[in-house]
């Protein structure tokens, strides 16, 4: 951080652009994932005489959240060694949470293709069919960016863009907001869409 | 620039382009003042072509029966007249002043994200090029800029689907990607101008000194931050139901129609703000300018802005009053639309006031700022009476509301707009416009513009619809038609005569001085054209109408200020400073290319396309991350430099 | 460029909290959201065991809010950054929040 505040470019909020940026940016984020959500929420009973929410597989679930969520952990681990200067467990970190990024992806779309051949519920099944894979699938694709994005940062300490004297913290930092942002949408929709409706529905 | 212009920059991925001229020169540019011109010629082009298919929307109804367009046709044209007026001519015209002024109006050098900044005019520009391609598949889109879906399932390009799957809709896939495509672009604005203005004002330019226009990019980016993702749901709904048998808007299997109207209208009032209150930020920095006073309550213009931007989330509803929301939402919605107009009538009060008592310079800009607030008010009004729920019921789809929103949209955003063009087209080119020929314009644009949409409330009033491509003799609107497409016809003389106008000057025109309006905010501080570094010293601000103050306040005899410079340069430590500015980019340009070549794959249903798409724009992005924004010059290579 | 009212925010800043956090914060950070995810868990299977929907509900509820507090505030270093950030985000909170929740009301009703 010591060498990181020295060069910090002077702004009048005393706060990178990028980190500001970033902050709106998900702040504008949140009004997309919420009207996702919330038409999910108004479709939840519309199942048109198809399957509904009971073909979540809770156990399943709850083990790729459990992997997202830790996740989370090894990006601030990440960003710890990177203010460290300690290059070596940024690597580590960073490649850890991009990993545990794709487990969880890998174990997403297998369910989903269970869905799809088990159950028998397709994206034009139904309204509640449609919401629910255009909510998880465009999370999903917060997810594969943000796995891109740990990535080039990975590829980027060894080209010297990322530096142990501290260059480049600000950029780890910033994809650690994304990442960490994913990662508190998915609590909502872990919650809202697989622990909430059967409830609700029966 | 700097002298590192003819080395070769090897931090990116790839070689990185060093030169500032040519063509090249502006594809890559990442200069704010570049880009805004580009944003607004851009603009303009798209302007003039949603212009050309209002006036044969006109000529189709001018009178009864006639047969210049089908049915088909028209409902194209009326269509893509709205969607590029509103997202490829209006917004981006407004994006461009923001681009070319925010920076100088606040004392910075450039925005504070510049490759972001030319990803926004990339992904606008081919959006609209996107957009206009749909002739080549099918037609354009023709359900109008609202499109109640389901209403993909009817009309000429039916979206066919059964729970089977079956046929996709063309032309609604491209009125939901490339509007998609444009709010992509307004989103990237709106973090960029966030982030400019909290944190990029020039030392002593406090939030109540800065000026209003710089206050109303503030909150129309606000706006936009929070509108353009809704609209984004909607349009990604809309795609899936069009495209891929989604069912989010089909009641067959469980859709709900009216979700669609709450998503739009939720994006669609704060909107009408984002179009109209650049406008304002204008006619606020011209109006004490040419009055030689300074604006009438500036606390209070900013602020009834900044409830204005808030409020203007509480009151979509009232475009749905005829949905059967009930009584208890229609009269919540029609009270909150009410109460709107209390910040809107503060502003023209407050502009009254600026007038009221002032020198006056019946100058072109002041001229189209006062046309802004006579026009306005007429817009406004009309908007109250929609306020009233059974009112309200009466006018609905008619003509009455094409009158309602072309005074306040033409009325108010496009006049403000042109009042800013030529306010500052001194500052931008270095030139002076022809004032004749532009009081010509404003004379002839005025006349039109209320032969054009004044008879609309009499038509829409005696019962006239919406969307109807042609009506039968006998019903008394004859005579009203006839004399809106005459007002359509002067319009479009005026504009080409603006377009005559601003092209001969900007070659041929005088030589204008640094501060030709004797104006009062610092972008007149600097030369005219402004160097690529705005400054050389940042002005230090100590007052609200820095620059008047320094010229009348200061010192008891007014003096020109010097170009390029201020008091500050005099005090010395100024050429030691290292201007660091942006380097030029190709990614940006990169990047938005591969949006409309995914487009175009979700359109011909074909996954090579979509993947190429995707994948070059994950080039893009990866060696976009890899490339500095600045590069580091040879004295200052320790120094690190920001991803 | 910084301005003078930034000077009192600063010194909030440094107050209670030192940033960053120590890696075992972080640990134990990551510990407390996994049994609250665990807990949630439980109370979706006591739900289908037969446990009301009035008390899982909010109780689901109020741990999704707690680990969604607890990720904004320590790994997102919310609670150690400027003001500013907080509000640009809360904006977006408060407005997802109360335009969706009317939408919801209208739809649903
Ligand atoms: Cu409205």
């Amino acid at each position: 951080m010591a060498t990181e505040t020295a060069h910090a470019p002077q702004t009048n909020f005393n706060v990178s652009n990028e980190k500001m940026g970033m902050w709106a940016f998900l702040g504008s984020e949140l009004l997309f994932f919420g009207a996702f959500i919330t038409v999910y929420l108004v479709y939840v009973p519309r199942t048109a005489d198809g399957p509904g929410p009971e073909v979540f597989d809770i156990p399943f679930t709850s083990v790729s959240t459990f992997i997202l969520l830790m996740s989370s952990l090894a990006m601030v681990l990440a960003l710890a060694g990177m203010q460290d200067g300690d290059l070596r467990r940024f690597r580590t970190w960073t490649l850890a949470t991009a990993l545990m990024g794709l487990v969880f992806l890998g174990g997403q779309l297998y369910e989903f293709t269970l869905f799809v051949q088990q159950d028998g519920l397709g994206l034009t099944t139904s309204a509640f069919s449609t919401s629910f894979y255009v909510l998880t699938s465009f999370h999903k694709v917060h997810v594969a960016v943000g796995v891109l994005m740990l990535g080039t940062l990975w590829f980027m300490s060894f080209t010297g863009r990322i530096r142990a004297d501290g260059q480049g913290t600000n950029a780890v930092e910033n994809v650690g907001l994304y990442w960490h942002f994913v990662d508190i949408i998915w609590i909502i929709i872990f919650t809202v869409v697989y622990l909430i409706p059967v409830d609700l529905v029966t | 620039m700097s002298a590192v212009d003819d080395q070769q920059r090897r931090t990116g991925l790839f070689q990185r382009p060093s030169s500032t001229a040519g063509i090249k020169g502006w594809l890559t540019t990442t200069d704010h003042k570049r880009i805004g011109i580009m944003y607004f010629v851009a603009a303009m082009i798209f302007f003039m072509a949603a212009g050309i298919e209002a006036l044969l929307l006109r000529l189709q109804l001018a009178t009864p029966e006639a047969q210049v367009l089908d049915s088909d046709v028209y409902s194209q044209m009326f269509t893509m007249h709205g969607v590029t007026m509103i997202f490829f001519a209006v917004m981006p015209l407004s994006a461009a002043f923001f681009n070319y002024l925010l920076p100088l109006l606040i004392g910075a050098r450039d925005v504070a994200f510049p490759r972001l900044n030319a990803l926004s005019l990339w992904v606008f520009v081919s959006g609209g090029i996107f957009l206009y391609s749909a002739v080549f598949f099918g037609g354009y889109p023709d359900t109008s800029w609202v499109n109640y879906a389901p209403i993909q399932e009817v009309g000429a390009d039916p979206a066919g689907y059964t729970l089977e799957g079956g046929v996709q809709s063309n032309r609604m896939l491209f009125y939901s990607l490339s509007i998609q495509i444009a709010g992509i672009a307004s989103l990237a604005s709106a973090v960029n101008f966030i982030t400019t203005t909290l944190n990029m004002r020039a030392p002593g330019m406090t939030f109540m000194r800065m000026p209003v226009f710089a206050w109303m990019t503030l909150v129309v980016s606000f706006l936009m931050l929070f509108a353009m993702p809704i609209i984004g749901v909607a349009l990604w709904q809309l795609m899936f139901d069009a495209g891929y048998g989604g069912n989010f808007f089909r009641p067959g299997a469980g859709g709900e129609p009216i979700l669609w109207q709450h998503l739009f209208w939720l994006f669609g009032h704060p909107e009408v703000y984002i179009l109209i209150l650049p406008a304002f930020g204008i006619v606020s920095e011209i109006l004490p300018t040419f009055s030689r006073k300074p604006l009438f309550g500036y606390a209070a213009v900013v602020f009834s802005g900044v409830a204005i931007g808030f409020l203007g989330f509480g009151v979509w509803a009232h475009h749905m009053f005829t949905s059967g929301l009930g009584p208890v939402a229609n009269a919540a919605f029609g009270l909150t639309t009410m109460f709107i107009a209390v910040p809107t009538g503060i502003k023209i009060f407050n502009w009254l006031g600026t007038i009221w008592f002032g020198s006056l310079r019946y100058r072109v800009p002041m001229l189209f700022s006062i046309g802004l607030v006579a026009m306005f008010t007429i817009g406004g009004l009309s908007g109250v009476t929609h306020a009233i729920v059974p009112h309200n019921a009466q006018q609905h789809e008619t003509y009455y509301v094409v009158a309602h929103f072309h005074y306040v949209l033409f009325g108010g955003s496009v006049f403000g707009l042109f009042a800013g063009t030529y306010y500052w087209f001194p500052k931008v080119f270095g030139r002076m416009y022809n004032e004749r020929l532009g009081q010509a314009h404003f004379w002839i644009q005025l006349i039109g513009f209320n032969l054009a949409f004044g008879p609309q409330h009499i038509l829409g009033l005696e019962g006239m619809p919406r969307r109807y491509y042609t009506y039968p003799p006998g019903m008394g609107w004859d005579l009203w038609n006839l004399v809106s497409t005459i007002g359509g016809f002067l319009i479009a003389l005026a504009v080409l005569l603006f377009v005559i106008n601003l092209v001969w000057s900007a070659r041929k025109g005088p030589e204008a001085p640094s501060d030709p309006w004797d104006a009062r905010t610092v972008e007149w501080l600097t030369s005219s054209p402004p160097p690529q570094h705005n400054w050389d010293v940042v002005p230090t601000i100590s007052a609200r109408d820095e620059l008047w103050h320094r010229k009348y306040t200061d010192e008891e005899i007014p003096r020109p200020v010097p170009a390029g410079a201020s008091s500050d340069h005099e005090q010395g430590e100024a050429d030691s400073e290292h201007i660091h500015l942006p380097d030029p980019s190709w990614w940006p340009l990169v990047l938005a290319i591969g949006l409309p070549v995914a487009s175009w794959g979700v359109v011909m249903d074909s996954w090579p396309v979509i993947g190429g798409g995707i994948a070059l724009m994950l080039f893009a992005g990866v060696a976009w991350g890899n490339e500095p924004v600045t590069e580091p010059e040879p004295d200052d290579v320790a120094e690190p430099v920001e991803p | 460029m910084t301005d003078t009212h930034d000077a009192q925010q600063e010194q909030d800043q440094q107050g209670q909290h030192q940033y960053p956090p120590s890696t075992g914060e972080y640990w134990q950070i990551a510990a407390i959201l996994a049994v609250l995810t665990a807990v949630e868990i439980g109370l979706y299977y006591a739900g289908q065991a037969g446990m009301a929907a009035s008390v899982t509900i909010p109780g689901l509820i109020i741990l999704t809010i707690l680990k969604f507090v607890l990720v904004v505030l320590w790994f997102m270093h919310l609670r150690f950054d400027r003001p500013v950030l907080n509000r640009l985000f809360i904006i977006g909170l408060i407005f997802a929040g109360v335009l969706y929740g009317i939408v919801a009301l209208i739809t649903l009703t």
